[in-house]
Formats: structure tokens, sequence, C-alpha cells
């Protein structure tokens, strides 16, 4: 028996081992040699992969890099389909008809061009307007490819910049003068940046600075351009297409969400417990205090940027509070959402991090100096990533290129998610005060904006869409191009869901899509698939539903349930069909339609469940705690507690 | 490091990058002995070899290097 549990152990962290290859910091040269095997140990590891239809358009070989990227995106949980357009046709392959990538339909477009494809540099002889000119259309080349994508293929594009040449012929005052390529390049890159500032859905891939991190002349070893033409060396593809498998994995809404940080040796020199908070090692008098104060300023501005940040420690609570109250420390205890100190394991400790802020293990990565602890909990806490940080002075530096939280657009709602994890804690102490639930609901003095899809919020229910995964009845992933499109169209009915309440904004937590349609759907619905749109019909299909774990208990899902009958009955719609299609991950939701009145109408051998609700004449409605789009639907009574 | 040495080094890069224990090379070895040795597999082998031995080809010697062999003389020659 005890034989058999240890063999299990160590079949797990084998396992892990084998993913591990391609964590940062990884060997990228054995990654090159093995990618095979490696491939055929990631297909047979798991089968949850979301797929999608990439397409590679390259001004360069692409051969390797998307061999490469194809591991990493596995590795993040992503299937890819590649299209690769043909030698150096990248822009032929947007600008003229291209039936094979229209057919093809890729959710995002990469393109791939370097300093290789750059063929306006300006002379020496040039003038300044002259110079203007070149850069005008060299940048004109480039923008009017965007905007055919823009028009023909409606999804995200990532778009290399431009790595500095291998040689400058002005030496050091290339930048300076005005016929310098470096300086062309600065530009160049600028009206790029200018245009991804201006464009959703746009998004920079920074070749520019992961060649200088790499070395830009073992970068721009020239002998992969005359050789192969690759636009950098054979050994910088790995690097290259993890940092790609980071912006890529960002888009599709798998960024990690939060930080589980240990304290002693890892925050600050030193053990609180035996040394005395007064003893640590943080702040400017010793080299080492510097290095712990700049990863905590690293932190902290993690911290201002959406990632939350919790404690998980082992130390007496009061010993871990007294550290982080060090007067030299840049992190506060309130800078955390969730302080976890005692003497559990660390793995039980993450699990229950995991499970008060409402979010799944893979969404986190622990930090911890100790080996051992990262070991355990990779093992028990499967999906955390726990980096081989290394040493102090390498902690921020293998923490920022493992991309765990790579930044696509800064929402408001990123910015404000530490703020709105501490009013849920607000949120739960009130609730210990309360006998009566009800009571307590009416307390939060909750007020829901439920309005068909409006453009400001177009980016934030896409990511919606990619990252709601348990109360998330069919788990439909949706580029914002997608939305926009649905929003446009007559034969859909969409409604999106904002909570606020005395405790601060949870921003949109509720996203429903409805499809007008007839009876005879259901056939197409069964198989998961969806009709065409039409433009009427008297049943609705509700296509997508999906709530903000963030949100659970509140009854925001009565509100749009309303929401959605009132829509209905807009429509003249008098029939509504559910769908419930199972994933690994959203049994919260199985049984959600008869909780909201529907009657099941049949299941399938794949466990998918078809729900029917009549509306009837006299629909009294569900929520009875929140005031919806300024109408005081909410008790009045209960508001005065 | 002798030529025997070599070649059983190689041996292991080939069943790495090709993905097949199978594989033996010898002098005579070329692209047309091994299905999957194309033009775009050759850079990631040449790659793989470079990392293997600690040592770099340059552009003359990808160019000219026509069997197995001549990649060991290569890598003899550089390694000492």
């Amino acid at each position: 028996m005890i034989r058999d549990r240890c063999k299990n152990l160590s079949f797990i962290a084998h396992r892990e081992n084998d993913m591990r290859e391609l964590e940062y910091p990884f060997d990228g040269e054995e990654i090159l040699k093995k990618s095979k095997k490696i491939k055929r140990a990631l297909l047979e590891e798991r089968t949850d992969f979301l797929e999608k239809r990439i397409a590679v358009l390259g001004g360069s070989t692409t051969h390797d890099i998307i061999r490469i990227l194809e591991l990493f995106l596995l590795d993040q949980g992503i299937r890819p389909v590649f299209y690769e357009s043909e030698y150096a046709q990248y822009w032929q392959d947007v600008m003229f008809d291209n039936p094979l990538l229209v057919e093809f339909a890729p959710d995002l477009i990469f393109i791939h061009t370097s300093n290789r494809n750059v063929t306006a540099y300006p002379d020496m002889q040039d003038t300044e307007a002259r110079v203007e000119e070149l850069l005008s259309e060299q940048y004109e080349h480039f923008q009017v490819m965007w905007e055919k994508i823009a028009d023909t293929y409606h999804c995200p594009v990532i778009q290399n910049n431009f790595e500095y040449p291998f040689y400058r012929l002005l030496g050091n005052q290339e930048a300076v003068y005005l016929q310098g390529r470096i300086r062309f390049l600065n530009r160049l890159n600028e009206k790029f940046y200018q245009y991804a500032r201006e464009h959703e859905n746009f998004y920079i891939h920074d070749l520019h600075y992961l060649s200088a991190s790499y070395g830009l002349d073992k970068w721009a070893d020239p002998l992969y351009w005359h050789m192969y033409k690759y636009a950098c060396c054979m050994q910088a593809i790995p690097a290259f297409a993890y940092n790609l498998s980071n912006v890529i994995k960002a888009v599709f809404g798998k960024n990690k969400k939060a930080l589980v940080l240990d304290l002693d040796n890892t925050l600050w020199g030193g053990v609180v417990g035996d040394d005395g908070p007064e003893n640590l090692e943080i702040g400017q008098e010793t080299p080492m205090g510097q290095v712990y104060s700049e990863f905590q300023g690293y932190l902290k501005s993690q911290k201002e940027i959406g990632v939350m940040l919790t404690v998980n420690s082992k130390n007496e609570y009061d010993n871990a509070i007294a550290g982080l109250n060090h007067p030299e420390g840049t992190l506060k205890p309130e800078d955390f959402v969730i302080v976890k100190a005692n003497w559990e394991p660390k793995s039980s400790n993450i699990n229950a991090i995991a499970q008060e802020l409402n979010i799944l293990l893979d969404s986190l990565v622990f930090v911890d100096d100790n080996p051992a602890e990262r070991e355990i909990v990779r093992a028990q806490a499967p999906g955390v990533k726990a980096p081989e940080i290394g040493t102090p002075e390498q902690y921020i530096r293998v923490l920022d290129h493992g991309g765990f939280f790579e930044v696509t657009t800064l929402s408001e709602d990123d910015r404000k998610r530490n703020e709105m994890y501490r009013a849920n804690q607000e949120r739960s102490r009130q609730q210990e005060r309360f006998a009566d639930y009800h009571e307590y609901l009416l307390s939060l003095e909750m007020q829901g904006t439920i309005r068909p899809f409006e453009a400001v919020y177009m980016a934030r229910i896409a990511q919606l869409t990619n990252k709601s995964n348990q109360f998330n009845l069919t788990t439909r992933r949706y580029t914002q191009s997608d939305i926009e499109a649905f929003a446009a169209n007559q034969g859909y009915i969409t409604l999106y869901g904002k909570l606020a309440d005395k405790f601060g904004d949870n921003g949109v937590v509720s996203v429903v899509i409805g499809r007008v349609g007839s009876m005879e759907d259901v056939a197409v619905y069964r198989q998961g698939e969806r009709p065409a749109p039409v433009s009427d019909g008297d049943v609705l299909h509700l296509e997508l539903w999906l709530m903000s774990c963030r949100v659970l208990k509140r009854d925001m899902e009565y509100a749009m349930m309303d929401s959605v009958v009132e829509a209905a009955l807009d429509r003249g719609v008098k029939t509504i069909m559910g769908y419930y299609y199972p994933t690994a991950k959203n049994a919260m939701v199985k049984e959600f339609y008869r909780d909201m009145g529907f009657e099941k109408t049949e299941e399938t051998d794949m466990g998918v469940t078809i729900w029917r609700f009549v509306i009837p004449e006299n629909y009294s409605k569900k929520n009875t705690v929140i005031a919806v789009n300024g109408k005081g639907e909410s008790n009045e009574q209960g508001r005065s507690i | 490091m002798s030529r025997e040495e070599v070649f059983e080094k190689l041996n292991e890069v080939f069943r790495d990058v090709f993905d097949d224990e199978e594989i033996t090379v010898t002098d005579a070895t070329t692209a047309d002995d091994i299905e999957e040795w194309d033009s775009l597999e050759h850079i990631n082998l040449l790659a793989a070899v470079e990392q293997e031995f600690g040592m770099k080809f340059n552009m003359g010697q990808v160019v000219s290097m026509k069997n197995v062999g001549e990649m060991a003389d290569i890598i003899l020659a550089q390694i000492g």
C-alpha cells in the first residue's frame, strides 16, 4: 500500500519534470533537439486544450518558429492549428485574394517581419524631407496590410517590431544622424507603437527587446540569414517562441492572476521568527537588503497593474505581519489580498487561497526560495507554476521574463482587481454578522447594470468568454471581433451585466448571448454546433451564459434571468431554450437552468442537457436584492441596515 | 576524443533530432539515407551537433559538407 503511494508520487514528480523543460529559464538547445519527443509527451499529458487557428505570415523562414511555438502553446493549454505563408509572402498573402487564408479563418494572425524586411532605408545624401518620405512609405506598407486584415479577418494581430541591425555604418552616431538606420528603425517602431495604442486587437511582439536581451551579435548571426533565410539564429528561436507564446496566451485570456509569495528569504533576507523583524535584510543599508527592496518594489508595481498578491509562509501570523510592517519594506500588509502565515503545508494553504479567491490553481504563480517547497506545491497543487527563481538577485528577471502576467490591454478592471478582492473580503466579514442571507444581500445595496453589449465593454466581454470556465454553460470562446459581430446582428439578443455594491464596483461580471430562431434549431445545438443567424423566430436559444465567480451567490444570475425574459418578450418570444455542455470545469452549473425554472427536455449520451422555459403570463421577477438599471427592484426596507 | 567516440555521440544526436532510436550513422551516411532529413531538419541537426560538441560550423563548412564522415572530420579538427 505504502509502496503504491510512493510510486504514484514519483510518477507525479516525473510528469511535472517533463513539463518543466518548457518553463523559463529553459535550455533552448535541448528543446530544439528534442522537440518531437516533447510534443508527444505534451499531447499524452492532457486533452483539454483550447484549439486556436493561428496564421503565421513571415518575412523570413518560419518553419522552426512554428515547430517550437507549438510546444510552448501546448504547454499553455492551447492547441494550435497553423497556416504558414510561403517564404516571405506576408504582405502578398494579406493584400491579394487569398481563398486559402479566408477558408482557414484564423483566430489570430502573427506577422513575423524583421529589419531584413526593411526596404526604404535612407541614403547618406538624403535630405530631411526625403527621409520623412521614406519613413512614411515604409510605415504605410505595413499599415495598409493591418487595415486589410482588420477588414477581412476581424481577428487579433500580433506584429513584430524591428530589432537593431548587427552593424552600424555611422558607429555611435547611427541613432543621431538623420540618415542612420538605427534612427530610422526607432522612428518606425514608434509609429508601430502608436498604431498599437490606437487600435484594439493589435499587439506588438517586442523583437527589439528580445534581441537585446538575448545578445544582438549572437541573435543576428548572418549565417542563418544567408544560409537559411532566418532573421535570427537557430538557438534564439526558443526564446523567441516562448515570448510570442506569452502574448498569444494573454490574448486568449490564459494569463495567470495571482502571486503566492513566501516571506523569509523571498521578500526579505533572514527569518523573521528567529532573527526578529528589526534584523531582517531589507532596505538600502546592505547590498542584499537593496536586492530585496528592488524585488518588493517590482511586486508592488505588479499589484498596480492588476496582479493579486498573497502570502503563503511558514510563520506565526503575528511575526509575518511584523516583518511586512518593517519600515524599510515597500510592501505592507494591506497590499496583500490574503495572508496565510501558519504551519500548514504550503500546498494546503495554496489550495485554500485558490478557493478563497474563487480562481483555479492554474491561475497561481508560487514564489519561494526553497526548492523543496516548490516541489511539494507542484506535486500537491497541480497547475500552480512554481518557477525556479534562482538566487535573490535573479528573482525579478525570472518572474519578469517568465511572462506569467503578460499585459495586452490594461483595463480599468485590471488596475482595480486587488481593490475588488479586498472588497470581497469585507463582504465576507460582514456576511458573518447576518443570520439571514437575504438580509445580508440587501445590506450590500447592490446596483446592477444589465444592457445589450456596448462598445466600451467589448474587450472585457471577450476576455470573460475566454477566462470563465466554471460558471459557463457552453464554454464558447470569442474574440472581440466576434463579440462586436453579435452585438451588430439583429438575430441575436446580447446582454452584459455589471454589479456594484457599497464596497466597490465589480465591473462586467456576466454575459448572455441568445439567438432567435425556431424549435428545429435544437438538433444543431444538440451537437454542440450553432445554426446561422436568422432575422426572426419564436424561440430564444441561449448560446452563451457565463458569470464571473467573483460574484457567486449574489443573485446576479436571477437579475440576468429577469433581463433575458424581458428581452425575449420585447421580441415577442415566449419560449427560451437553454443548453449545458459539460467540460472538466463547469460542473457547478450542471443544474443551473433547473434553478432558473427551466424543465429538462433531454440529456444526450455525451452529457449535454437541453432545457426549456416557457415564459408564464404572470412571470414574477426572481431578483429581489439588486437594483437594476437605476430602478429600485431591491427591497427598500432592507437598505436601512 | 576518438573518431569512434564522435560517432557514438553523433548517433545520440541523430536519434534525438529525428526521434528514432534505430538510427546508426556511418562515414557514408547522407540525407538520402534518413527519410526525415530534409533541408529544414538539416538546420536543426547542425544546431544540435554544435551543442553536443560545443563547437560551431562556419558557412563554408556548412555549404561543402557531403556526408556524416566529413561532419566528423570537421568536429575532430575543431575540438582536437
